[in-house]
């Protein structure tokens, strides 16, 4: 997740020349605009004036992930402080949690491209599950038999037609995204059902079983890595991405461009490598009770995966650019020459695709695929994984980064509650409360923009 | 890559509209008008609602197809089809909505729909510097930091922008729709010096007012419409207040030339 703290591509210099540069960005850092709404990034000059800017735009309501991170140290501490025999931070647990967070993660940055766009997808639950399926009815020794690898790019190939059906009929025929993809929630939550009556297990298909390709879908979830593999990949990840922040934040610096002062590079850089040997850290413990069970769930590797790739998508390619464009103002965009219905039509592939990468990974944590799975309910969990996570339910604002904090909030109250013992009614409950407070910061810090000299509609 | 001087001083126009017709089925916005847009100039367009401004310019741009007439373009015939053609040209428009997204920030929106690309990744840096680079040469300096959103700007500054964007593409001509409808006083004096910038630079201007004020504090020729008929068209300093007004309520101005003659380039 800390990938999302890398802002711009880690190219070199141009070599264009710089002088005129320097005067220029000189001379427009006059005092004028609103203070607040401007990210403490782009005027801080010292790691302390990054702080107070950053503090300054909180109160705005102009916050980005500090809510979110903010919200989720509050309900870690208050898990760990109430939980029997303080269990909740244990290695086991919080492993467990990230387990149960990723569907809701993969499936959160799924909807964070439709989101994007001030349009929603409430079917990518059912669609997402209908992937899921579909994989796991492939792989099935006794039926089909294909190898894992073709089950799932199948699997994610079906989804991502699904959304490009859907799409079509909302950017061609300029139908409301909220009902053609009701009507997708009913349609393939009837097609899920079809689809797991096939074969011998009727209803249930199931991963258990000697057949490799079972194993290799299950494994995503409840496979990793040795604690050795574990460290090489973290040191790797860490250093490859402190490298190009670091190469990237020296060189607009030098060259006169927006950049962050050094000391938040530093303090940026030493965040990612603290939180990387964390995870590994806590993962390499052994969390059996009896025998061993340790290393990196192979589950984390795959959100950060989907993570850094649709995070360059959005934020380093013009693709990714005009979804930000069409969310901030449509007609704006179109009159810049975007296709607009085309950028639109493939952010519904986009998310459909994700979700099919939701629902294997959900089969595998259940260990097959069941008419059980409420596909409505993980869709909801998704938006609000979402906009938890900072992601704007009116468009224009949001990263994919959102969407993993944002599931990681909500699989923390799902198994803190679990933990305690309580049912899932107060589960809901609480989701719903902490939903509302995330859609307030939302909708405040729209107002806090709007009112602090932004012309936000 | 920014604002090109041409000097001006050729005796072809840089832009020549001549009797262009536009209707819409049975109604009829433009009759016959004639436009002269010289370079390093700027020319108001004046006149009251519903008197073609919108349609003239939108003619111009390639936002609508003129159903009759010729446009030149120094002096050679060109057909305008399309916004993209009128790009090409050199021609560009802000409007009065100045078509910007609130939440990207000031590079982004200047480099909207035309994206530098390294290795097929969005060049930020080159983008970034190119964008500095025009909104030095335009003297725009109020902005606290050109990765900023364009939602935090002031009017005036969003002006700016969406002007700055205009002019760094090379453009020859900008015409900028009703530029200081929603400003205040401060505001309106920045973009009226942002429009003598432009002048500066040699750069044609077309400027769309009903304020009279802001026409005659920085025209130096003014065009005037009613119902879809150019009535006056010469330097400003051979009109005042009061006849551009008689010209736009009522077509004609009393002891002055007859709107047909008026309407005649000399």
């Amino acid at each position: 997740m800390t990938r999302a703290d890398s802002d711009r591509p880690g190219v070199v210099d141009s070599g264009a020349p710089a002088e005129n540069v320097a005067a220029a960005e000189a001379a427009i850092t006059a005092p004028e605009a609103a203070e607040t709404a401007v990210p403490p990034a782009i005027v801080a000059q010292s790691l302390s004036e990054y702080v107070h800017a950053q503090v300054r735009r909180v109160r705005s309501g102009d916050s980005g992930l500090l809510p979110v991170v903010l919200a989720l140290i509050i309900i870690v501490v208050v898990f760990e402080v109430i939980s029997p025999n303080h269990v909740f931070i244990s290695a086991g647990n919080l492993v467990n949690l990230f387990l149960q967070s990723a569907v809701f993660m993969v499936l959160a940055m799924a909807e964070t491209f439709v989101l994007l766009l001030g349009d929603i997808d409430l079917s990518a639950g059912y669609v997402g599950a209908l992937g899921g399926a579909i994989a796991v009815q492939l792989v099935q020794p006794t039926t089909t038999n294909w190898p894992w690898w073709a089950a799932i790019a199948a699997a994610v190939v079906v989804c991502a037609v699904i959304g490009l059906a859907q799409g079509t009929l909302i950017t061609r025929l300029r139908l409301p995204s909220f009902i053609v993809t009701l009507a997708g929630l009913l349609i393939f939550n009837g097609v899920l059902l079809i689809v797991l009556a096939l074969g011998p297990f009727s209803g249930y298909p199931s991963l258990q079983g000697l057949s490799v390709n079972l194993h290799a879908i299950a494994d995503m979830m409840q496979g990793h890595v040795s604690p050795l593999v574990g460290w090489i990949s973290m040191i790797v990840i860490v250093g490859g991405l402190g490298t190009s922040i670091a190469f990237r934040d020296n060189r607009r610096r030098r060259s006169g461009l927006v950049a962050p002062p050094l000391g938040v590079t530093i303090a940026k850089i030493g965040l990612i490598a603290a939180g990387g040997f964390t995870v590994v850290f806590i993962c390499n413990l052994n969390r059996a009770t009896v025998g061993t069970l340790e290393g990196v769930p192979y589950a984390i590797y795959i959100v950060l995966g989907v993570l850094a790739v649709w995070t360059v998508l959005l934020e380093h390619t013009r693709y990714g650019r005009y979804i930000y464009a069409i969310g901030g103002n449509a007609e704006a965009a179109r009159r810049a020459g975007i296709r607009v219905a085309r950028v639109r039509t493939m952010a519904f592939v986009l998310c459909s695709f994700t979700a099919g990468l939701a629902g294997i990974l959900y089969a595998a944590y259940q260990g097959g695929m069941s008419n059980n799975v409420n596909g409505g309910q993980l869709v909801l969990y998704a938006v609000a994984a979402a906009v938890i996570g900072g992601t704007s339910l009116f468009g224009g604002r949001g990263r994919v980064a959102n969407g993993v904090l944002g599931g990681l909030v909500i699989g923390a109250i799902y198994n803190g509650m679990f933990l305690q013992g309580l049912a899932v009614q107060w589960e809901f409950i609480v989701t719903g409360l902490v939903l509302i407070g995330a859609v307030t910061v939302d909708a405040l810090s729209r107002r806090g923009a709007a009112s602090s000299g932004g012309a936000r509609p | 890559m920014t604002v090109e001087g041409t000097g001006g001083e050729s005796n072809v126009e840089l832009l020549a509209v001549r009797g262009l017709s536009k209707s819409f089925g049975p109604i009829q916005a433009l009759t016959e008008v004639d436009l002269d847009v010289p370079a390093g100039k700027v020319t108001a367009l004046c006149g009251d609602n519903g008197a073609g401004k919108s349609v003239l310019i939108k003619c111009i741009a390639g936002a609508l197809e003129p159903s009759e007439g010729q446009i030149f373009w120094e002096g050679r015939p060109v057909r305008i089809r399309n916004a993209h053609d009128a790009a090409e040209l050199g021609i560009e428009t802000v409007y009065q909505d100045l078509a910007l997204a609130d939440n990207l920030d000031i590079v982004q929106n200047m480099f909207l729909g035309r994206e530098r690309l390294r290795h097929r990744l969005l060049d930020e840096d080159s983008m970034e510097r190119a964008a500095a680079e025009t909104l030095a040469t335009l003297r725009v300096t109020t902005v606290r930091s050109i990765r900023q959103p364009v939602g935090s700007l002031s009017g005036g500054q969003r002006q700016s922008v969406a002007v700055a964007r205009a002019v760094m593409w090379n453009s020859r001509l900008v015409i900028m729709d009703e530029p200081t409808a929603a400003l205040g006083v401060t505001q309106t004096a920045m973009v009226l010096d942002l429009i003598r910038t432009l002048r500066g630079h040699g750069l044609g201007v077309i400027v769309v007012s009903h304020n009279l004020n802001d026409v005659f504090a920085v025209a130096d020729r003014i065009a005037v419409l009613h119902l879809g008929k150019m009535v006056v068209q010469r330097d400003a300093a051979g009109l005042d207040r009061q006849t551009v007004v008689e010209y736009m309520t009522t077509g004609g101005s009393g002891p002055l030339p007859t709107p047909a003659d008026a309407g005649r380039p000399a």
